[in-house]
């Protein structure tokens, strides 16, 4: 009879967390900012498909690196939540907070209980009103809850692009100036990105109840010019 | 709440009423209401003890559609609200309005609204307006057990089609069964008067100022002879709601020129020396 041989859970946990790691780092990095009107996100994405960056509800936005169709499927979800919880309540009781909760709880949950852990990170972002800021919720692989109200760097190497976007971040900078230092961030020194290498989205109060928005072709590109 | 997953054998898609019924929220008041039949034309439009709208009209021009309804509700011969809105936007590009029973009524098109935009943010591409007619002829046949009890629900619906960049109406009936008109459609108790109106005054490619005035005409005769119709409400400033749908989307006419409309058509027959 064979044994089966002791695993140490600090050993399941880290080999865990670099599998989720590697696998995420795979992918390119995204960046969310607040800037004067709102919040703007910034996926490097040359898919005009695929999106890393869409819409939840009227002031919410998602976003998620790593793996497509994991992140995706956490996406389809937040948007079945928003639409039964505003359906079943009110529009006005559809909050990024509790989203955000349930997000990270689901993938602690993956992370603890499943063979393998899903090779996320994800964003949930929401417009604030006069009474509340801008709120940027960044959840982790293993449902590591953060919230920011400046910005939020999602992805595998994400610490150079975090220093270059603390260094030049400034409050209720324009939009441009926003996209320009955001863009120029995940592009490091030895690259530039132009709008058709980039996935750009921005949660901005507009003319209806729905505040996203895609910012594309030449609207995007005179942003960054 | 917990966050709703599905394995991919059992996923509801975009379809939100599917999600709903497989979530067990409640859509609408069960299909059998458990009292014997309420008879239809009892008290007026309908039974006594519910509230019904009545009166909306839709006609194509030259850029779009209109689509305007007046702001009554009836609960028999009574008036149950004087400022209830029959018209609204079902997404950005097309428009929905309402006669029949109010209630289930109102929540179809809440149900409607919220559908057209899951299948927006799940599926990442918007509905083509035929399969937006499609969807509300579904629902308006999953409702057919309540019109059968006196309960029914006859919507129009109206809108821009982006792929053959003109306006487009859609009719029904209980039975969820829609129609494509040419011109310009009414529905309601005084929807008949509305046609009427509409009908003399109709041309093709008629421009969007001379649309919205035929359509508070329709409106204004439709009052003057069905008692469920209301009027223009000089006396609280309650007006007819009138809506555009075109190539910039669905737009509210604002009640200032609701408002100017009426006057205009009220004095001009006083001027006539006819009876307003």
């Amino acid at each position: 009879m064979t044994m089966p041989y002791y695993v140490a859970p600090e050993q399941v946990m880290k080999d865990r967390a670099e599998y989720a790691q590697k696998g995420i780092a795979r992918g390119r990095s995204l960046i969310a900012s607040t800037y004067a009107e709102g919040i703007v996100i910034v996926a490097e994405n040359p898919s005009r498909s695929l999106h890393k960056v869409s819409e939840i509800y009227d002031r919410i936005a998602f976003a998620g690196v790593g793996k497509y169709n994991e992140f995706d499927q956490l996406r389809v979800s937040g948007v079945r939540h928003a639409d039964t919880k505003g359906y079943a309540y009110s529009r006005e009781d559809v909050d990024a907070r509790s989203l955000a909760n349930l997000y990270a709880q689901y993938l602690g949950q993956v992370f603890t209980h499943e063979m393998k852990p899903l090779e996320v990170e994800i964003l949930v972002a929401e417009l604030g009103t006069e009474l509340h800021p801008n709120q940027l919720y960044h959840i982790a692989y293993e449902g590591t809850i953060t919230d920011e109200d400046r910005y939020a760097v999602l992805g595998g190497e994400t610490e150079a692009i975090a220093q270059e976007v603390e260094s030049g971040w400034e409050e209720n900078w324009s939009l441009s100036a926003a996209l320009q230092a955001t863009v120029g961030a995940l592009a490091g020194a030895e690259r530039t990105l132009v709008g058709k290498d980039l996935e750009v989205a921005v949660l901005t109060e507009g003319s209806g109840r729905r505040s996203f928005h895609r910012l594309m072709d030449t609207e995007l590109d005179t942003l960054l010019t | 709440m917990t966050l709703p997953f599905f394995t991919p054998l059992d996923d509801p898609g975009p379809d939100f009423a599917g999600l709903i019924r497989r979530l067990q929220i409640p859509m609408r008041a069960p299909a059998n209401i458990g009292s014997p039949q309420a008879p239809m034309g009892a008290g007026g439009p309908g039974g006594s003890e519910y509230r019904h709208g009545t009166t909306v009209v839709a006609l194509r021009f030259a850029d779009g559609i209109v689509m305007a309804g007046d702001r009554r509700a009836t609960e028999g011969h009574a008036i149950a609200h004087r400022a209830m809105e029959k018209v609204f936007p079902a997404d950005r590009f097309s428009a929905v309005a309402i006669a029949g029973a109010a209630g289930p009524a109102v929540e179809m098109v809440r149900l409607f609204q919220t559908q057209l935009e899951h299948y927006e943010k799940v599926e990442g591409v918007v509905l083509s307006l035929e399969g937006k007619a499609n969807q509300l002829g579904q629902m308006v046949r999953e409702h057919l057990p309540m019109a059968m009890q006196g309960l029914g629900v006859v919507p129009l619906f109206a809108g821009y089609d982006l792929a053959r960049s003109t306006g487009r109406i859609f009719t029904y009936d209980v039975t969820g069964g829609h129609y494509e008109e040419t011109e310009h459609n009414a529905t309601g108790s005084g929807g008949r008067d509305a046609r009427t109106t509409i009908k003399l005054g109709y041309r093709m490619g008629m421009a969007r100022d001379d649309a919205v005035e035929l359509a508070v005409q329709a409106l204004f005769e439709a009052a003057d002879e069905d008692s469920a119709t209301g009027g223009p409400d000089l006396v609280r400033g309650i007006y007819p709601l009138v809506a555009t749908v075109t190539a910039a989307g669905f737009e509210s006419v604002t009640e200032e020129e609701v408002a100017l409309r009426f006057a205009t058509l009220i004095e001009r027959r006083r001027v006539e020396g006819r009876e307003p």
